[in-house]
């Protein structure tokens, strides 16, 4: 039972990750992103408009991380923001170490758009995805 | 968020400059990710089994705490307060400006945890010897109050497959100031360590640093003879400066320095220059005391057969590649303590 478990898991998830020339209904809408050494696994995503989509972010480093997804303008203003830690609002997310926390956001626009980690030196470092909204 | 750094990235940048205590082969990092260039030396000396690591903070002004991460080639027997004038005396050895009559110049699956297996103080450095791997290591330092950079947990991996064996020096730039120690004022510290060979740990200079930041270190060996060295030809940054039988003057000199009664009547001086970019040093210096053929695998050239488990010895292999060495150096990182938000 637990290896057809993790069988259907693994299809799921893979399933998740091949969708990315599928039609927008098609699309998933619950995504895992792991971190390990200091960079995502997944770094473009296409996820479809007008509907609820859960991520699933796993921190696997024994250091703080951060998810923040928006816009251009959204990133510089965290490149120049003032806030020590996130957990309000569903786009900003604080990964301490060794977590995982789950957020649902529903993208009511097409087209890309970033996430980053922007502790210092993370963006440098390659901690950047993109996630693309396609219309259904 | 990256305001909020870039606030403390000003106390850190003042930090940096004012109160940094540097580490010999070691170089801190501030959450601006602003680095010092400060060229450091370090003495690694291997005899009869032992290895004798000398390296040195060095009190440069502020205030607050700072810390620094040094993986070690295995458990060490003692860590004290070094000599006076061993890594200066080493300095004049291989300097040709100072050659003149030397011997009047002395001056998710959370970890476990790691274990802690000493715990000195040395005037103001708090020392903490720790057996653990990359991840314990990792989240002891940030629940510690290090800030990590970006590229420590696959460093911190990267040596915990060798040695799961790390010392985290915290520096009180207050209690430095309390004991009145003026800027430029170093503390020297003898970490004696049993092992097979030793290997002296380069990657980790690069920690924290851009690509082309520049990573100056001069890395002193006094081995019984002449030894081999990986990688060799001595390429990307990495260069032999020195490599003669050590002189009967040197061996007196530093043999009678604090703590340095080891050292032996005879034996061989090699000084190696780091003067790379971070992006080249992406080796270790791996060492053969007996001259023969140094360990791909302590050079960093070649990943370890197995990793070594986080609670397990290291293999008689590990053992044998990783030698004295010293990780010179550490990753260093400001402590969260100095921190402040500016909501």
């Amino acid at each position: 039972m637990i290896v057809r478990t993790i069988v259907a898991l693994a299809l799921a998830a893979l399933a998740a990750s091949a969708c990315t020339r599928a039609s927008a209904a098609q699309l998933p809408t619950h995504i895992a992103i792991r971190i390990h050494y200091s960079h995502f696994d997944q770094t473009k995503i296409d996820v479809p408009m007008g509907v609820p989509v859960t991520f699933t972010l796993v921190n696997d480093d024994p250091i703080d991380h951060e998810w923040l997804i928006g816009d251009e303008a959204f990133h510089a203003r965290h490149r120049a923001g003032t806030e020590a830690v996130h957990g309000d609002r569903p786009n900003e997310i604080s990964l301490p170490p060794f977590s995982i926390k789950t957020t649902t956001l529903t993208f009511d626009r097409p087209g890309p758009l970033t996430f980053i980690c922007h502790f210092p030196q993370h963006e440098a470092y390659g901690m950047v995805g993109v996630v693309m909204v396609k219309p259904g | 968020m990256r305001g909020f750094l870039a606030g403390l990235a000003a106390v850190a940048a003042a930090l940096i400059v004012t109160a940094q205590p540097a580490a010999a082969c070691a170089g801190l990092i501030g959450p601006n990710g602003a680095v010092n260039l400060l060229r450091t030396t370090t003495f690694a000396g291997y005899h009869d089994g032992i290895e004798h690591y000398v390296t040195s903070f060095q009190f440069a002004g502020g205030s607050g705490q700072f810390g620094s991460l040094i993986p070690l080639p295995g458990v060490p027997d003692k860590v004290e307060k070094g000599g006076d004038w061993t890594l200066q005396r080493l300095i004049r050895e291989t300097n040709p400006i100072v050659r003149n009559d030397a011997r009047s110049l002395f001056a998710v699956a959370a970890p476990q945890g790691v274990q802690v297996l000493m715990e000195v103080r040395i005037d103001a450095l708090d020392i903490t010897v720790l057996k653990g791997g990359g991840p314990e290591v990792g989240r002891w330092a940030t629940e510690h109050g290090f800030r990590l950079p970006p590229a420590a947990p696959e460093v911190l991996d990267f040596y915990a497959n060798r040695s799961p064996i790390f010392l985290a020096a915290v520096f009180d730039a207050d209690a430095a100031k309390a004991r009145g120690q003026r800027i430029g004022d170093g503390t020297p510290v003898h970490v004696t360590i049993p092992t097979a060979n030793p290997w002296v740990p380069l990657r980790i200079l690069g920690l924290g640093k851009n690509a082309d930041d520049r990573i100056d270190a001069d890395v002193y060996l006094l081995t019984d003879q002449r030894p081999a060295l990986l990688p060799y030809p001595f390429a990307n940054g990495m260069r032999l400066d020195h490599s003669a039988a050590a002189t009967s003057a040197l061996l007196t000199d530093l043999r009678s320095d604090k703590g340095m009664g080891w050292i032996p009547r005879s034996g061989w001086l090699t000084k190696i220059a780091i003067d790379a970019s971070a992006s080249q040093l992406t080796y270790d210096l791996a060492v053969d005391t007996k001259g023969t053929s140094p360990s791909r695998v302590a050079a960093g050239l070649q990943a370890p057969p197995s990793p070594t488990s986080s609670s397990g010895q290291p293999s008689s292999d590990q053992i044998a590649l990783i030698g004295i060495a010293l990780a010179s150096l550490g990753a260093i990182v400001i402590l969260r303590k100095s921190q402040s938000v500016t909501a």
